[in-house]
């Protein structure tokens, strides 16, 4: 079979469209991390993070007409102290936790977020302009949006100052002593308490970021946060839970499979194709596709 | 234990038979209908949580299992009705395998995921695959149950079968937990390396009781198929398996009971608040049934915070001070006189 | 020559880079009392989580009665005849005293989930054989009178006791106690002793990790000491107690 031009255009095309999916998969995975590895608990309100980053940027912008690096760091702002007031509120509050209990009150709190979306920004899809030129422009034939570069960029940063905090600054690292061994850690005199706070912290203000780059090129509506979260959890999962370098790669990895179910497939199963692959790994290789074998078996649940 | 469980069913049974005699509208009756699918999916499922201490947020899509292989072969193939309700069971069964066995070997709550996604994936079929389900336009003309010549097309007698069912899995449920393989659940529930100690496999308990609350689900689907002839695939989204998970959790998933109140109460909750809307409003809310979303997430946190074992845990602790205060004041009149 | 029960053959568990059971040799009499006692950290609850299966040796076999168990899941053990208590009890505290037992005879009974569903508890024949048999088992410990308590209402002392019975009502030929009497005060401990050696009696075979050199002493027929995961010494009581080796682990040099 001959390649034509036009198939590599496509191919490239997908490819970009899978990049910039993923990214958003591979921050939500990135957040599922960070709270997972404090508390051992699936925090299932992940989704409404980067739902609430969206829908605030739009409210910023759209509405109040602010620059976009103001809104940007008070969107970031904004959904970090709903992480905070969640830790605070619910998982602190819990006096004999039971990681079941737990991950229940985390869905309490994700229908809860859900609601209040609702309540305030209706139901209809909100619009944000995107962060430069919403021209597309041409390499080999793909068409690629300047908000592609954007979420790369963004992704990019992220991620390097993720590995900063948490090899490079006492409190990252007293995260990671926390997520190893939380007994040690309290004994050696960190605050347990306080640095699942920063996790939620941590992990709502990545997600509000995910939110935020995203929704000029997917429009955002109060509903669509469960299903972010099952695509950042899979991505969690394919890139072995805990292990945040795996899941930016098992995020764009699951963004590309998606894009291409959908070009290649069909897009009504575009979902779908995505969720069936989180699944095989998930039954396959629970430990990830870039993990360790012990990872999964690790956690005390 | 077991002599409270008949007390309280005989008075389960006493107020779901005043339930049609107080109701004259067919549409309460209606809702008691459909509350008693979501009752008998809840019971499957307090067995799964309370029990196995293991989360599913599916079991909306073997409700859907169960409903569109009813609702496929009784109107193409025109098969009889518990025919194809047995076939749903089947698939049901194999599917929970499928998705079961390699989550329940894991530690944690890989399961809650693993259902979740499992769960939107069969909803985007259902969407989807239109040759087969109709697409967003569903199944039409779905036959109604025939139970030896008596034909079940309207609420009042569909109200009594499907309570009759929900009776009888209630009573298996309650059988089984006062078995040999209830008090493994239990045991695995109290602690899971003791049971292990004492011989129990407790993995394949898990396993065991996912699938046989999937097998309440798609009875429960098969069920509604037949009720309302018609299907679509909204009933059977993400949303309303956090619902029946909801619904546990809120009645008390420690308890079979549980299950019980709580998939009444929140059944029942949105007629609640619609009826409640004028009230509402002499508060100024202007209440729309939108928000149900809304409420259930705040009964579902409150309950999860402050009355972990449930509306029954909260109940029975109620009943038990007060016949602590009786008790006392009891004794304090017998030794003053 | 006396049967071995259990046989440990350069048994080795690594932690990461900690040796925690280091070249492990020993074996266990059938019908005796063996107690392996060490200074705290020196493997032994390392040992009976890998002879009952919850942890999997890095090297070396377990061998009962002359056949590899290293490989098999907890569940399968037990259902070969191994018993076990747990340092920090571990009852059923969601259970009643008398249900704590009958799940003990878990292996000792057959009813799938199946059955369980449709017959009632109360039509079934297998069902009054667990009561009885759980009965006996609490009349053996003493305890008929707490049958209807919920277990976690119990003293600590009651609870040991309780998870002994259960151990009991699977009908093992091993039993593996782990620190009986710790926490107990010195009537409980009495009362545990005494209770151990009727366990000998009615021929299980019982292997014991324990602080309380008193109880040690009084009724092992032998006491292997353990230090640094390896074996130092093993002989009687008598033979232990003059044993330099021992006397060196314990208060240093």
């Amino acid at each position: 079979m001959e390649i034509t031009n036009q198939d590599f255009s496509n191919l490239l095309q997908y490819i970009f469209m899978g990049i910039q999916r993923g990214s958003i998969y591979a921050l939500a995975a990135m957040g599922f991390n960070i709270i997972y590895n404090s508390t051992g608990v699936i925090n299932f309100a992940q989704g409404e993070f980067v739902v609430y980053g969206g829908l605030m940027m739009v409210s910023l912008t759209m509405t109040m007409n602010l620059p976009v690096p103001v809104a940007f760091f008070f969107t970031v702002l904004f959904v970090m102290l709903i992480g905070i007031l969640m830790e605070r509120l619910t998982i602190n509050t819990v006096k004999s936790p039971t990681v079941l209990r737990l991950v229940i009150i985390t869905i309490g709190v994700s229908i809860f977020l859900e609601g209040i979306a609702m309540v305030s920004w209706g139901k209809n899809s909100h619009v944000l302009r995107h962060f430069s030129s919403s021209e597309t422009f041409e390499v080999f034939g793909a068409m690629i949006l300047p908000q592609t570069l954007w979420i790369i960029g963004i992704l990019v940063f992220i991620a390097l100052g993720f590995i900063l905090f948490f090899n490079y600054t006492m409190t990252g690292k007293c995260m990671r002593a926390c997520s190893i061994n939380r007994d040690a850690a309290r004994l050696v005199g960190i605050n347990d308490r306080k640095m699942v706070m920063i996790s939620f912290a941590l992990s709502a203000g990545i997600g509000a970021i995910a939110g935020i780059i995203i929704t000029p090129i997917i429009q955002m509506d109060y509903g669509r946060g469960t299903m972010l979260a099952i695509k950042g959890f899979g991505a969690a999962v394919v890139g072995g839970l805990g292990n945040s370098v795996g899941a930016i790669f098992a995020g764009i990895l699951i963004g590309i499979i998606e894009a291409f179910g959908a070009g290649y497939i069909s897009s009504h199963y575009m979902d779908a194709i995505a969720l069936f692959f989180m699944l095989i790994v998930l039954f396959v290789k629970p430990s990830g596709i870039f993990g360790s074998s012990e990872a999964s078996k690790l956690k005390e649940f | 234990m077991v002599i409270r469980d008949y007390i309280f069913l005989g008075i389960f049974l006493l107020v779901m038979a005043c339930v049609p005699l107080l109701l004259k509208n067919d549409y309460y009756i209606s809702i008691f209908v459909f509350a008693s699918f979501n009752c008998l999916a809840c019971i499957g499922l307090s067995l799964l949580l309370g029990y196995a201490g293991q989360i599913s947020l599916g079991h909306a899509a073997f409700i859907g299992i169960g409903a569109y292989t009813s609702g496929y072969l009784t109107t193409q193939f025109a098969w009889s009705p518990w025919i194809t309700m047995f076939i749903g069971v089947v698939i049901s069964i194999i599917i929970a395998i499928a998705v079961g066995v390699p989550s329940l070997k894991l530690r944690g709550h890989y399961l809650a995921m693993a259902t979740l996604g499992f769960g939107a994936i069969l909803y985007i079929v259902a969407v989807a695959a239109v040759d087969i389900t109709g697409g967003p336009a569903g199944l039409n003309n779905i036959p109604p149950l025939n139970l030896f010549g008596l034909i079940l097309d309207s609420d009042k007698k569909f109200f009594f079968f499907s309570w009759s069912v929900v009776v009888i899995g209630l009573l298996f449920a309650l059988n089984l937990i006062n078995s040999r393989v209830g008090r493994g659940l239990r045991a695995l529930h109290g602690s899971e390396d003791a049971a292990n100690s004492i011989g129990i496999n407790t993995s394949s308990y898990k396993i065991q009781i996912f699938i046989f609350s999937a097998v309440f689900s798609s009875i429960a689907g098969s069920l509604y198929a037949h009720y309302v002839t018609y299907i679509d695939p909204g009933p059977f989204g993400i949303m309303h398996s956090v619902l029946l998970m909801t619904m546990v959790a809120v009645g008390g998933m420690h308890k079979i009971w549980g299950a019980v109140i709580g998939s009444l109460l929140l059944s029942l909750l949105p007629e609640f608040l619609s009826f409640s809307t004028g009230y509402f409003k002499t508060f100024g809310i202007e209440y729309k049934p939108d928000y149900d979303t809304l409420v259930y997430g705040i009964i579902l946190l409150s309950i999860m915070l402050f009355l972990p074992e449930g509306l029954y845990g909260g109940f029975s602790s109620a009943f038990r001070a007060v016949k602590n205060i009786v008790k006392r004041n009891g004794k304090k009149a017998k030794s003053s006189s | 020559m006396v049967e071995t029960i259990l046989e440990y053959q350069e048994l080795q568990k690594n932690f990461g880079g900690v040796v925690a059971v280091n070249k492990l040799n020993m074996t266990v009499d059938i019908g005796s009392i063996t107690s392996i006692i060490g200074p705290n950290g020196a493997g032994k609850t390392t040992i009976f989580n890998l002879t009952t299966g919850f942890l999997s040796p890095t090297a070396g076999n377990i061998k009962f009665f002359g056949n590899s168990i290293n490989q098999l899941k907890p569940h399968n053990i037990a259902s070969l005849g191994i018993a076990r208590t747990f340092q920090n009890v571990q009852v059923f505290d969601n259970m009643s005293v008398l249900e704590n037992i009958m799940v003990g005879r878990h292996l000792r009974s057959k009813s799938g989930i199946l059955s369980s569903t449709i017959i009632p508890p109360f039509l079934r024949k297998e069902e009054k054989h667990i009561k009885r048999e759980a009965e006996k088992w609490l009349e053996f410990i003493g305890m008929a009178d707490d049958s209807q308590i919920s277990a976690g209402s119990l003293p600590l002392g009651k609870q040991r006791m309780l998870e002994i019975a259960r151990a009991l009502a699977m009908e093992p030929k091993l039993i593996l106690f782990d620190e009986p009497a710790s926490g107990l005060n010195a009537r409980e401990t009495l009362a545990i002793g005494e209770l151990i050696g009727k366990i000998k009696e009615s021929g299980v075979t019982v292997v014991l990790v324990e602080h309380d050199m008193e109880l040690i002493m009084d009724i092992s027929d032998i006491v292997a000491v353990i230090n640094f995961g390896t074996r130092i010494a093993m002989g009687t009581p008598a033979e232990i107690q003059i044993n330099e080796d021992v006397i060196t682990a314990y208060l240093g040099d």
